[in-house]
């Protein structure tokens, strides 16, 4: 195992992908000469030069299209959004014609492409800047979206995104750039899309939590666990394809469950995990299944306010107290 | 400062070109087609030929197409392209086959012409097993990837970037093909279209980008929905741009052969503003208000089918009856087509969920 930053884990991806196949290439603002916007992509233009590493302008919808007729055209784009707050403007291509058109053509076009970028809030830098996504885009049919954790399963995932011949959207965390973790040094890591992880095992409660969340709930369970609780945390790593037999399984052994996500609640990753688990585990529950969101409420400034806003470990502590029935 | 009255606020669109009172008003302004034959335009009498059969092909299967939908043979949007023809024509027969093309909704034309054939395309309309998509596209979606026609796209402008991306594609395989990416006057007034072209120019995409003016962005004219002219979006990006009369096969021909040639040679993007006219509504439901009668009819007496029609009798190329042999060939062969389409399968329901992935056995959720 290496020590390294997410962004180094994620660097180690791209460029291992890029040696090993030339129809890979990373486009996006800043990823070249600036070397990227949080570093991301540093020395890579060095190493592939300008016909692969490519500065586009402030155009998302423009660049993204671009990456949609290049990967139908046998290329296979790396396009890196700066934030998915950027690539709302970019919706059109990934969610009407990146998903769709190999649908629409009745399987003539494949459509190789990887979306990339950090996801969610970071800090103070107001509404506009603070969403969560991931669930948005797994609700339309053709894409597939992974949001992590840790640089582990940043480098085996984005591996795996970048040889996916599908329209892949993998998700990160501009707070997590820094973050350093034991990442395998294994050649070839790859990790399969749709695979989750129990990232710690414990008998009384399951926490499922993925992204940002994941530590959330860590922190969470490093305290309840002080206090005689033992929390099981499962990280889905890929959000869709949703690896639910994992949750399940969970479930039998803990029978109570709260689902940690970073986006708002209506129609939310924890409102579909919550869905799945009644229809899935029903007899297995001994409390109804609680969730921790962000509340339905845009991202404000004001750091007292953020703080309020933000899913915290208190808010998961007290989650699970209440399937828990210790409050 | 004195408010200004209600009556003087006015938001209906000032665009170019003036109301004339009395006069037919035009869709669009033809700039004048070429004087040029069609030798040297190194066009043999077989290429014309296979021009005329190829336009009045699109003509005929368009006009049983309506015939079918109105008698509800099919249902969904229906987007003639008739009185288009001379632009599709004009286009494949002057690039490289394996240049590739990509459209908007009005596809019809554009697919027969690259190799859907009638019987593909009427089956695909009819939302049959046997159509070009298989039933999964429909009337707007049309495609046959393997002659690069990359398909026909539903959402206005989405397709442009994505044309620029064919030509990305192209330059860095540096497999010398080009790309054309076709699309409505509406279409230009969508952001994708300028995000495109700027990047087009940054980067030196082999693309042609050509909107196909047929007067109309649905029911408003050009002149109510767009500022300067059209083809003055290229100025501002720095890219090389040209008008071109779109009712004449042989001024599509000339321009396409001379632009693709440049592109293709420099490396770089290509605006084409064509001029032409649409005989039918937008679609199938459109009452047509927003034009006149007269409008009509000023453009179907240069329709570009007899235009051609008229070339190929008075340079003696045709006689009369070897015309009409073509036309009772493609007659026959529209009429198979709609027997074949009716006789022809739905998809069955287990192929609901196809083609959503690459893989074999994808995960849907559930």
């Amino acid at each position: 195992m290496a020590e390294l930053q997410f962004r180094e884990a994620i660097r180690e991806a791209i460029d291992e992908e890029m040696a090993r196949e030339e129809k890979v290439f990373i486009m996006g603002e800043e990823v070249a000469e600036y070397n990227g916007a949080y570093k991301v992509t540093e020395g890579l233009l060095d190493k592939y030069g300008y016909k692969r590493v490519i500065d586009t302008p402030i155009s998302e919808l423009g660049f993204s299209g671009i990456g949609v007729g290049a990967a139908m055209n046998g290329l296979r784009p790396i396009v890196e959004f700066m934030t998915f707050n950027f690539a709302v403007l970019a919706a059109d291509q990934i969610i009407n014609h990146a998903s769709k058109a190999g649908y629409m053509t009745g399987g003539q076009i494949t459509m190789p492409i990887v979306f990339r970028g950090a996801n969610a809030s970071a800090g103070q830098l107001g509404a506009t800047h603070s969403v969560a996504f991931d669930s948005m885009y797994a609700h339309f049919p053709g894409l597939k979206v992974i949001y992590t954790s840790e640089p582990d399963d940043a480098k085996g995932l984005l591996k795996s995104a970048i040889r996916d011949d599908n329209p892949v959207l993998f998700m990160e965390s501009e707070q997590m750039y820094g973050m350093k973790g034991e990442v395998s040094e294994e050649e070839d890591y790859i990790i399969p899309i749709g695979k989750g992880k129990v990232k710690r095992e414990g008998s009384d409660v399951t926490v499922v939590a993925h992204g940002k969340m994941y530590h959330v709930a860590k922190q969470a369970a490093a305290q309840l666990e002080k206090d005689g609780v033992d929390v099981e945390i499962i990280d889905p790593r890929t959000v869709k394809p949703l690896d639910l037999p994992l949750i399940v399984e969970s479930i039998k052994k803990t029978n109570r469950c709260v689902v940690v996500d970073e986006a708002h609640p209506f129609a939310g990753f924890a409102a579909e995990i919550g869905f799945l688990i009644q229809r899935e585990a029903f007899d297995y529950l001994d409390a109804p299944v609680q969730r921790v969101t962000l509340p339905d409420v845009n991202a404000p400034f004001a750091k007292n306010l953020l703080d309020a806003w933000l899913p915290s470990p208190k808010n998961v502590i007290d989650a699970v107290n209440q399937v828990t029935y210790r409050n | 400062m004195a408010k200004k009255k209600n009556d003087d606020i006015n938001f209906a669109p000032r665009g170019r070109g003036t109301e004339k009172d009395g006069a037919v008003q035009k869709g669009v302004d033809l700039p004048k087609p070429t004087k040029k034959k069609h030798k040297s335009l190194g066009l043999t009498e077989d290429n014309l030929k296979a021009m005329y059969e190829q336009m009045y092909l699109q003509r005929r299967f368009e006009e049983r197409a309506m015939q079918q939908y109105q008698k509800g043979k099919f249902g969904g949007f229906l987007h003639l392209y008739i009185g288009q023809e001379a632009v599709s024509t004009g286009t494949v027969f002057a690039l490289n086959d394996d240049d590739d093309i990509i459209t908007a909704y009005r596809d019809h034309g554009w697919g027969l012409c690259r190799g859907i054939t009638a019987n593909e395309g009427m089956a695909e309309l009819f939302g049959k097993k046997t159509g070009c998509s298989k039933g999964k596209g429909g009337s707007m979606h049309f495609a046959k990837t393997e002659n690069h026609f990359w398909g026909g796209y539903g959402i206005v402008g989405g397709h442009i970037p994505i044309g620029g991306g064919l030509a990305f594609a192209n330059k860095y395989n540096q497999n010398g093909r080009i790309s054309a990416t076709f699309f409505g006057d509406g279409a230009v007034d969508q952001g994708a279209l300028h995000e495109t072209f700027n990047i087009a120019n940054l980067w030196g995409l082999p693309a042609i980008f050509a909107v196909e003016n047929n007067g109309y962005s649905m029911g408003t004219a050009a002149r109510r929905h767009t500022v300067t002219e059209i083809v003055d979006r290229a100025k501002a990006y720095g890219m090389k741009s040209k008008v071109v009369n779109g009712m004449d096969v042989f001024s599509v021909y000339e321009a396409m052969k001379e632009v693709s040639e440049e592109v293709r040679e420099n490396s770089e993007p290509y605006f084409l503003e064509i001029r032409t006219y649409r005989y039918r509504g937008h679609s199938m439901s459109d009452p047509q208000k927003y034009r006149t009668k007269e409008e009509l009819d000023e453009y179907q007496k240069i329709d570009p089918i007899e235009r051609l029609k008229t070339y190929l009798k008075d340079n003696k190329i045709m006689k009369d009856e070897e015309i009409q042999e073509i036309e009772d060939k493609v007659e026959q062969e529209v009429l198979d087509a709609v027997e074949f389409a009716d006789n022809s399968d739905f998809p069955d329901e287990s192929e609901l969920y196809d083609d959503m992935f690459a893989e074999e056995e994808p995960y849907f959720h559930n």
